[in-house]
């Protein structure tokens, strides 16, 4: 017999704009000791079906059908024996680890607590049970972390936490909702590789939630699609990635850029195929001006630590970094959250002040503008954000949003041209032309991302700077936002600076690409020579950390995965700055800073590049 | 533009605001939406009303002194000690309760939100001395400053209007500064700048209309508020003159002769809780209707 057996659940929500039907009549069983993965893009009802099996669904949303666990069904469940069964039998993690833990409590009075909840021990008996959880889950100095406070752990350890504290009771079931989606790739992998391992040793039946085919492929034995609250197809692993019976299934798998295969032209995105945009795209125009050139760029903020009689410290965010753009070409910037990408496009932008460096656009430094000439070189400057819904102010229309670009630097346009070029950009990004009057909430994430688009492309700009445009879109939104970017870029002519911590996407869409780390940049290559031969050893970790939506390829490859977190950008470490994560660091790298040097094509920076390549 | 064109922006599909879902939530609130009208029904009593009375709000009925309510008179709230009309005199207190409530709003509302989203947006040392200017002024005894105004420009309506405005804005730059801080990072603020949108045009599209969900509640908060306050002042004697009156003063002159008269006190004070009692659920129910989580 399963351990659970759902049979038609229904999960229903009473809304203004009447009852939406979140899950339509779901079927599945969890074996004991099972992996079961659900797949499905936002609000394809996936959260919504296991909630409902915890009792935790919203207070105008219901449920009916039968889930049978243990000789009860959840769904009819009173109140206070699902409470019972929450946390001791099931458990679950959620996709952020920090708005779960009490920012209040101490790690130990949060997991004690979890114990004594439930069982009568005393305290010193479940402090030590939750230290060997906390050791199970490999934190190290668990003794010490045990009596900090969330803050104070980055958010892998955070989740690490959570996993720990969801298995103290040793629970049958643990329901896992977007463990890994929070997380820096390299921070995912780890997480992913002890989740494995521990389904392994407790025994426990997990069922993974994800929008990632590739986090299902190497952790799951069996997965369901869902899509609109309907499941699609479920069966085996290795039969839903090799032989997907479902239409859906086999979009969603064509969806995602890949790096185990050659890189295509375009992705499938539901949408026609623009052939000429695809023929048309031109790789590096060699030999032209540079459109954009950064010179030793440096950033720095001001920190204040300490209470009242603190002192402030310099956090070098950006330090020194060089880079080149040709016009029509895009360059990738990947790495870690808090490498300093982000910080880096602000200051092309001069959203952020410089500590030191040059920034020169078509020729000219930005740093000399007086006000009134940087205002006008904007026109050629643009940026998309990653959240769509957030760039976009929601007091205003769409319209409105659009033209607000013209209104600053074409006085000159009357109301009705203004309109016109608003309607041709927006039915340029795929929109109808006709959403001027609506508002930015109305619309879902990929409407709001062309929006966000079309906002940067009405001044017809040279240069737009993608800061994670796709990072916050399902997949299937993902790949047209992609391909639309890629087909402006073959039309218009833009050159593109995409910063990503999606490596695959990068590959993609990118002619070059630079690794930053902590700040500096560690590589620069052309696309072929980063993925095919990377040379140091951070990018090759990088890529060996992205999963690959291939259960037999996934499971069988050789990682180089990283361990620990990113140090303090407070305190980079002397030398080179990864050297503390590094599997190949000797003493030469605590001692001398690598130069950023040509090894082959590209250029690395770091001391043992040329042994490191013969090595692979 | 091509005829097409035109013709598909014609069409046009209607939207939906904020406004329009908070407007919907409000409506569904029974007590915001009954506060409404009762307030819209006390705003049109108070300017209609006495053209309807046959008493002026200064006429003393020699033959009528400090009854109670009658019909066979006319004085359906009865009089006061001096015989004026009790009815027509709680509609013109009502004008300048409601008036000061308004307009004393309206003042701080003004100066509060562009100094305090200016403080705010421009932010660094500006922010520093604008607001330790709202800080000084914080310290300022309110009383002492009522006191000064009318030792040196007399006992005059507008000087309550003043001093009350000069206080009350106080706390409104100090919300709409805090709120501009979050707003000004959000990324909708960068799009604009990165597009080299003015400080000034920032400020009037993206912040301050940002800003409006949180003063609106405010508002709805202060109007009492600020009635409360006049009607405290006139309580001291330090509000409007004789023979004009408020809420306030008829409260002071009722609660004198509470014994002999009841009625003196009943009728304005029962007019002053019913639109304090209003002002409050419409307040509330703004703040349920524009917290995008309580829907």
């Amino acid at each position: 017999m399963s351990l659970l057996d759902v049979s038609n659940l229904n999960v229903r929500f009473d809304t203004p704009d009447g009852e939406v039907h979140a899950v339509k009549d779901l079927s599945f069983r969890l074996e004991r000791g099972e992996t079961l993965g659900i797949v499905g893009e936002s609000g394809s009802g996936k959260s919504q079906s296991v909630l409902s099996l915890m009792g935790l669904l919203a207070d105008n949303g219901r449920a009916d059908g039968v889930a049978q666990f243990d000789g009860h069904n959840l769904i009819t469940l009173p109140e206070a024996q699902l409470r019972r069964m929450r946390g001791r039998r099931i458990s679950m993690i959620f996709q952020d680890p920090m708005t779960s833990l009490n920012p209040y409590l101490t790690l130990a009075d949060q997991m004690i607590q979890v114990v004594r909840e439930h069982e009568t021990v005393s305290k010193k008996a479940a402090r030590s049970r939750c230290l060997e959880m906390l050791e199970a889950v490999s934190i190290p100095e668990a003794d010490d972390r045990l009596d900090r406070y969330p803050h104070e752990l980055s958010g892998g350890m955070r989740q690490r936490v959570m996993i720990a504290a969801s298995l103290l009771l040793n629970p049958e079931i643990l329901i896992a909702d977007e463990p890994t989606t929070a997380l820096d790739v390299t921070v995912q992998a780890q997480i992913l590789e002890l989740m494995r391992d521990l389904s392994e040793r407790f025994e426990t039946s997990t069922i993974l939630i994800t929008h990632d085919l590739a986090v299902v492929a190497g952790t799951c034995e069996r997965v369901l699609v869902m899509q609109g609250g309907e499941l699609k197809e479920q069966g085996e692993v290795r039969k839903i990635f090799y032989e997907p019976q479902h239409a859906y299934t086999q979009a969603l798998l064509k969806a995602v850029p890949r790096l185990d295969e050659e890189r295509v032209e375009r992705l499938l995105d539901g949408g026609e195929v623009g052939g000429a945009a695809a023929g048309a795209r031109a790789g590096n125009a060699a030999g032209a001006d540079p459109l954009l050139a950064v010179e030793d760029l440096k950033v720095s903020f001001r920190v204040h630590t300490g209470g009242f009689w603190g002192h402030t410290r310099e956090l070098k965010a950006v330090d020194g970094v060089d880079l080149e753009l040709a016009p029509g070409e895009t360059l990738g910037i990947v790495g870690e959250s808090g490498c300093g990408k982000s910080t880096l496009a602000r200051a092309i932008l001069k959203l952020v002040p410089l500590a030191g460096g040059q920034v020169c656009l078509l020729g000219r430094g930005l740093s000399e503008l007086d006000s009134a000439e940087m205002r006008k070189m904007r026109s050629d400057l643009q940026i998309i954000f990653q959240d769509p819904l957030a760039s976009l102010n929601p007091r205003m229309t769409v319209g409105d949003i659009v033209s607000e670009p013209l209104w600053t630097h074409r006085p000159d346009l009357d109301k009705a041209a203004v309109r016109q070029r608003v309607v041709h950009v927006l039915k340029r990004v795929g929109l109808e032309g006709r959403e001027l009057n609506r508002y930015p909430h109305e619309f879902s994430g990929g409407q709001c991302q062309r929006i966000g688009i079309a906002r940067a492309l009405v001044l017809e700009p040279k240069l737009i700077i993608c800061d994670e445009p796709v990072s916050a879109l399902d997949v299937s939104i993902q790949a047209q936002i992609v391909n639309l970017l890629m087909d402006l870029q073959a039309e218009l002519g833009l050159s593109l600076i995409f910063i990503a911590h999606d490596l695959a996407v990068v590959r993609h869409i990118s002619h070059r690409v630079l690794v930053m780390y902590l700040g500096t940049a560690v590589e620069i290559a052309s696309r072929e020579d980063l993925y095919e031969r990377p040379s140091h050893p951070y990018t090759r970790a990088l890529i060996s950390s992205v999963p690959i939506p291939d259960p037999d390829k996934e499971r069988s490859r050789a990682r180089e995965l990283l361990f620990g977190d990113l140090p303090s950008p407070m305190d980079p470490p002397s030398g080179c700055r990864f050297r503390t994560r590094c599997r190949h660091a000797e003493p030469r790298c605590a001692e001398e800073i690598p130069e950023l040097r040509a090894v082959g094509p590209s250029r690395v920076a770091c001391h043992r590049a040329e042994e490191l390549l013969e090595t692979v | 533009m091509s005829a097409a064109t035109s013709q598909a922006v014609g069409e046009d599909i209607p939207g939906r605001s904020l406004w329009n879902d908070a407007w919907r939530v409000l409506r569904r609130n029974r007590a915001a939406v009954a506060s409404a009208i009762l307030i819209s029904v006390m705003a049109v009593l108070v300017i209609v009303g006495p053209l309807f009375s046959s008493y002026a709000y200064d006429f003393t009925d020699w033959s009528n002194l400090s009854i109670g309510p009658s019909f066979e008179t006319g004085h359906i709230f009865g009089t006061d000690t001096l015989g004026r009309d009790l009815f027509v005199r709680t509609l013109y207190g009502g004008r300048v309760s409601l008036m000061v409530g308004i307009v004393a709003t309206i003042v701080s509302l003004v100066i509060g939100i562009s100094y305090g989203a200016t403080a705010g947006y421009l932010g660094g040392r500006l922010d520093h001395i604008m607001m330790r200017i709202v800080d000084i002024l914080y310290a300022l005894p309110f009383m002492f400053l009522v006191i000064l105004l009318m030792v040196f420009f007399g006992r005059h309506i507008v000087l309550i209007f003043v001093a009350i405005g000069a206080i009350n804005w106080l706390d409104m730059a100090r919300i709409v500064r805090g709120q501009t801080l979050s707003l000004k990072n959000k990324e909708f603020v960068e799009a604009a700048e990165a597009q080299g949108v003015t400080a000034f045009a920032i400020l009037r599209r993206h912040i301050v209309p940002n800003l409006l969900g949180v003063v609106a509640v405010y508002v709805t908060l202060t109007i009492p508020q600020v009635i409360l306050v006049e009607s405290f002042l006139s309580f001291l004697g330090l509000g409007v003159q004789e023979p004009m009156t408020s809420w306030g003063a008829l409260v002071k002159d009722g609660s004198e002769e509470l014994e002999s008269a009841p009625w003196m006190l009943t009728f304005p004070a029962l007019f002053l809780a019913a639109t304090l009692f209003c002002f409050n659920f419409l307040g509330d129910g703004m703040r349920d209707a524009l917290d995008p989580k309580d829907r």
